[in-house]
């Protein structure tokens, strides 16, 4: 992976209508959207408003009804394999596996995402370095913090060097000081040209994305730069922001 | 491939970190083997005997000694009144009650046939008609060579009883490929599907489908480990009965072994199916508590003979894989019968592996959908 910042013309991300229906119930309703590389882009939406149904289409694990996609360069309907090799991931729940030591985590995930030994030994060292976990290598994952454990479990979903990471409310659960610390890591990975494709219920979180979409039963009801979005609602925060739009009738 | 092995090895060791659970992995056929073997048996041995003889005459003198000879009964307590033996038989201190007529020799001799009474404990039927027809086949061949041609059969043929296969009754013979089926059913099956639920409940199962792991290699991979876990089990169970229980493997250990195989597999497509059914650990469980273990308890034929039960469960324990093996290792293993003897039960359940096979990989790529 270069980061080659000159080549910002094609998206990581590019969706055109999507859409998913079970049965009668349209989930995603027709969504459009582009997310650029090295972008963190927020993904809003209240429960129920579709957001893990599009998720899942974007990461390749569902099938749309219509419309098409791409992520990382491969279409989502005809090469979610590949679309799966070149994503990272993480879930709002904790996403390691509690009885396996910490590096055995990463030579696992490594492994998964077809890293060599040596890659993912260099790799695992490298990064516990910058977590200042170089202690914690031996350590089981279930006797951590659970502020550590989601940020090791943020390495791990990067630890192939994915081009996009997507991460489904990855704070849920910890305590504001461990959240901030976390987000430092989310622009650290963007800095280095990861994209980051996040999923939260909290709208300070939200502030720090470069642009926020905001989903409403199915169909994207606003999407641009936290500044932008408050400008034209006229709200001091992206909470109220979010307020107006979730009150709103269409 | 190399995606294949990492995943076993993140099974061992899931399955070695928890050492509770590799403990009764390894020792449930241990315990279940010397439980069925020494505590849970049918078998008559050293049953106390109380003993009412107002004759004490020749014939019922050799006919106590006669019985309290070999290993079976032994003499409790000489007794003269019915309140003596009803209160032994009360107080569980014997187990039966040997009761002569007076002048029983005098009867014996020259009316051909004198009166005697057994009464056995009957709280537990099965053991109390085992104990009766062990005392009465003692004392007939005994009051035969006593009366010889004297004695007044009163026309009635005396039949003359074998067992064949098992002629020391040892209820061994019948609970060794029970228990096998058992516990192979219980690892593969409960085990399996535990260890994908566990995923599914702790989140981490998401994660893997979000990666390039394909999910046959997925699934594969938390068979394997059980697969060697109830290979271990076999070869323990088949080691203790031989040495520690005298059961022996009279037909071919080689066929046994495969059809042991066979239904290894049945019992892990099980797992796979319930563990796509079930969402949650406990859920699991339950399941296969209740789809498993029951009716492989008590509709496999391993407690209670299936041909005893009422049309509609015979048909139901026809479903039942468990059913099959434990038949087919009694036919193999305790009666040394040729492989063609067990051609059915084998097709049956080569076919059940293949059905469920089939549809847990259905279910599971259906839900992934």
């Amino acid at each position: 992976m270069n980061n080659n910042s000159g080549e910002n013309m094609k998206p990581v991300i590019f969706v055109e209508n999507l859409t998913k229906v079970f049965g009668k119930f349209t989930a995603v309703n027709s969504i459009s959207f582009e997310v650029n590389k090295g972008e963190i882009f927020g993904f809003l939406g209240a429960n129920g408003a579709g957001k893990t149904t599009a998720m899942k289409m974007l990461c390749g694990l569902l099938k749309p009804t219509s419309g098409r996609g791409s992520v990382a360069g491969f279409d989502i309907t005809r090469e979610p394999e590949r679309v799966k090799a070149n994503i990272g991931y993480m879930s709002q729940r904790f996403s390691l596996y509690d009885d396996l030591r910490v590096w055995e985590n990463f030579r696992l995930f490594g492994g998964i995402y077809g890293l060599k030994e040596r890659e993912i030994s260099q790799t695992t060292e490298r990064m516990l370095h910058e977590l200042g976990f170089t202690q914690e290598r031996n350590t089981m994952v279930k006797s951590l913090p659970a502020g550590w454990k989601q940020k090791l479990a943020f390495s791990v979903a990067i630890i192939h060097n994915p081009g996009i990471v997507f991460l489904d409310e990855p704070t849920g659960g910890v305590d504001p000081k461990a959240r901030r610390q976390f987000w430092e890591l989310i622009y650290d990975a963007a800095e280095r040209g990861i994209t980051i494709f996040v999923t939260t219920h909290y709208m300070d979180e939200a502030e720090y994305c470069s642009r926020v979409s905001i989903m409403k039963d199915g169909a994207i009801d606003a999407l641009d730069t936290p500044a932008n979005l408050k400008l034209k609602y006229g709200a001091k925060s992206m909470d109220e922001v979010f307020y107006q739009l979730a009150n709103s009738k269409r | 491939m190399r995606q294949f092995f990492i995943f076993v090895r993140k099974e061992f060791l899931h399955i070695f970190r928890d050492g509770r659970s590799v403990l009764i992995l390894l020792l449930m056929p241990v315990v279940q083997i010397i439980l069925f073997g020494f505590a849970l048996t049918n078998e008559v041995k050293n049953v106390k005997v109380a003993i009412m003889d107002p004759s004490r005459d020749a014939a019922t003198t050799m006919i106590t000694e006669r019985l309290t000879a070999g290993e079976y009964f032994r003499p409790y307590k000489m007794i003269t009144t019915e309140q003596q033996a009803d209160a032994l038989l009360r107080g569980g201190e014997v187990s039966l009650i040997l009761n002569y007529s007076e002048r029983f020799r005098e009867k014996l001799m020259h009316q051909g046939s004198a009166r005697l009474g057994l009464t056995a404990d009957g709280t537990d039927p099965n053991m109390a008609s085992s104990i009766i027809l062990y005392a009465s086949s003692i004392i007939r061949s005994a009051e035969l060579d006593i009366a010889g041609k004297n004695l007044h059969s009163g026309g009635v043929a005396i039949p003359n009883v074998r067992l064949l296969y098992n002629p020391q009754m040892k209820s061994s013979y019948n609970f060794v490929p029970g228990v096998m089926g058992l516990i192979l059913m219980l690892i593969c099956a409960m085990m399996t599907s535990i260890s994908i639920v566990r995923e599914k409940e702790t989140g981490t199962m998401e994660v893997l489908l979000v990666s390039p792991v394909r999910p046959l290699f997925l699934i594969l991979s938390k068979v394997v480990p059980y697969f060697v876990l109830s290979v271990v089990n076999l070869t323990t169970i088949l080691l203790l009965s031989v040495f520690l229980l005298g059961v022996p493997v009279t037909g071919s250990l080689f066929w046994l072994v495969i059809l042991s195989l066979v239904f290894i597999f049945v019992s892990l497509s099980m797992g796979l199916l319930i563990s796509s059914i079930a969402s949650t650990q406990v859920a699991a469980m339950l399941i296969s508590g209740l789809v498993l273990m029951m009716p492989v308890m008590l509709l496999s034929g391993m407690i209670y003979p299936i041909s005893n039960m009422p049309d509609i469960l015979q048909v139901i324990a026809q479903f039942i894989p468990a059913k099959w093996y434990i038949e087919a290792v009694r036919k193999l293993m305790i009666q040394g019968l040729p492989l063609n003897s067990v051609v059915t039960e084998l097709s049956v359940l080569v076919a059940m592996a293949a059905i469920y096979l089939t549809a847990s990989l259905r279910s599971f790529r259906d839900r992934l959908q």
